[in-house]
């Protein structure tokens, strides 16, 4: 340790010496340490994901064909669009970020003021843009039959247009029984969420629709799902065909896998927490440089540690958005 | 102060800037190419990069070791095989420029980059090879996993 650390500095995290490692100071050290660890966490989620598309290359959904929506924008098929939008904020934001520690170093306080606000300003809108990509998301687009086997079907017209289930599903008269203790079944317990329709009235509806088939979660050489001819659609869905899915969850996903979703919720979520504890950070830091408490500590490089953090979220989501959406 | 003297040139010292803030916004230039090059082709997804350029070889040791140096072209779409070069030359001006990685001493970079890539790429490697082992399995199985 002597012959890195100045033992003749005063009390304190290397603070004052002259023999700095890697003419660093500490606080910035540490932070580029914690983001080496941090990055490994965000590997790890990314090498799992990569696991699993492996696993199940023949069937994972594409990702293109799951997020379509814009917002604002109904019924227009736009993938990627708002994916696209969501890390030109994100990479903006880094900009500013990176402005306002250029700024700190100049000790230009109004400056880094303003580059600050327009950094948490930016986090925030991209905190937004995922909320609602999550709500679009779980709330979900067509809905799909589950098999018994877990997998997923979709339905298709004659032209090859994805169908919403409430759009052929007939009315069934309801014959739902609630299940109590009273009756004896009380290990039975009802599900918890209803889907608008049940799988019996999908199942009467498609068999009356002659137009409709059904595009299983398995792709062919091209990489498109595989399209049933219609005497194949009607054995799968009266033999295999088990529950009704609308949107996704951490069980079951109606754009096929359910890891996939698994994997959305815990990736961009894991992003997205990340983004929410920097801009809380970037906050105390913007109030610290308005009251002018590094302008006294006669050095911004609170700034520039934060900074580093903010970056490393953008860096996280220049890789998320390539393997989640591009890929 | 930590480091009054930025490191102006970028592109192995072809591209120099007059001051830091006109390099960062050269650098966002940059950076927003890249996005938007990325965001064009996969939209488009072109057919000629759908498929990948080489089959692997068949046979013995030296079909082995081509296909571990060709691996690029052999086992990825060239489409997929450009978005992770964007992507990684995305992650390397941001953390060259806007985390000042070219401003630090050369040791802590060394420190930070070779120790996260190394482990990365590890942990890929034996995780990808694993799930496609699996993905082999599934498909030649005595079990049935879709009825």
């Amino acid at each position: 340790m002597e012959a890195t650390v100045d033992t003749t500095a005063p009390k304190g995290a290397w603070s004052g010496g002259s023999n700095r490692p890697f003419k660093a100071s500490y606080g910035k050290m540490m932070m580029w340490f914690f983001i080496v660890s941090d990055a490994l966490t965000f590997s790890g989620f990314l090498a799992a994901y990569g696991f699993s598309r492996y696993k199940f290359m023949d069937s994972w959904p594409i990702a293109d064909e799951v997020f379509t929506h814009f917002p604002f924008l109904h019924g227009v098929d736009a993938p990627m669009y708002y994916v696209a939008l969501m890390t030109f904020i994100l990479i903006f934001s880094s900009v500013t970020m990176v402005l306002a520690v250029d700024a700190g170093h100049k000790m230009q306080q109004n400056k880094v003021i303003i580059y600050m606000f327009l950094t948490v300003i930016g986090g925030a809108i991209f905190l937004g843009s995922q909320a609602w990509e999550w709500n679009t998301f779980i709330k979900g687009d067509y809905g799909a039959v589950e098999t018994k086997g877990g997998r997923i079907l979709q339905f298709l017209d004659k032209d090859g247009k994805r169908v919403g289930l409430n759009d052929f599903a007939v009315d069934l008269p309801e014959a739902r029984v609630s299940q109590e203790g009273s009756n004896g079944i009380w290990y039975e317990s009802e599900a918890v969420t209803r889907t608008s329709v049940s799988f019996e009235e999908v199942k009467e509806g498609f068999l009356a629709n002659e137009n409709l088939l059904i595009r299983t979660q398995y792709l062919d050489e091209n990489g498109h799902p595989t399209v049933l001819s219609r005497e194949e659609s009607i054995t799968k869905l009266i033999n295999e065909g088990n529950l009704v899915v609308e949107g996704a969850n951490l069980r079951h996903n109606e754009y096929g896998s359910p890891l996939f979703a698994d994997f959305f919720f815990f990736i961009t979520g894991f992003h997205g927490f990340h983004v929410l504890s920097g801009v809380v950070i970037n906050c105390i830091i913007f109030f610290n440089v308005v009251i002018g408490t590094y302008e006294r500590r006669g050095s911004y490089e609170m700034v520039e540690k934060v900074g580093l953090y903010w970056h490393f979220v953008d860096l996280v989501w220049v890789f998320v958005f390539t393997f989640f959406y591009l890929v | 102060m930590a480091h009054a003297e930025h490191n102006l040139a970028i592109f192995r010292g072809n591209l120099k800037f007059k001051s830091n803030i006109q390099k960062i916004w050269g650098v966002f230039t940059l950076l927003s190419i890249i996005t938007i090059v990325e965001v064009i082709l996969g939209i488009i997804k072109p057919t000629s990069l759908m498929a990948p350029f080489m089959s692997a070889f068949e046979g013995g040791f030296f079909a082995t070791l081509g296909n571990i140096i060709f691996s690029p072209i052999i086992y990825l779409k060239p489409l997929n095989f450009i978005f992770i070069v964007l992507t990684i030359v995305k992650a390397y001006y941001i953390t060259w420029d806007f985390m000042h990685m070219r401003d630090e001493a050369k040791g802590m970079r060394r420190a930070v980059v070779w120790t996260g890539i190394f482990l990365i790429s590890y942990l890929t490697m034996i995780l990808l090879f694993e799930g496609d082992y699996i993905y082999e399995v599934y498909k030649a199985n005595y079990i049935k996993f879709d009825f």
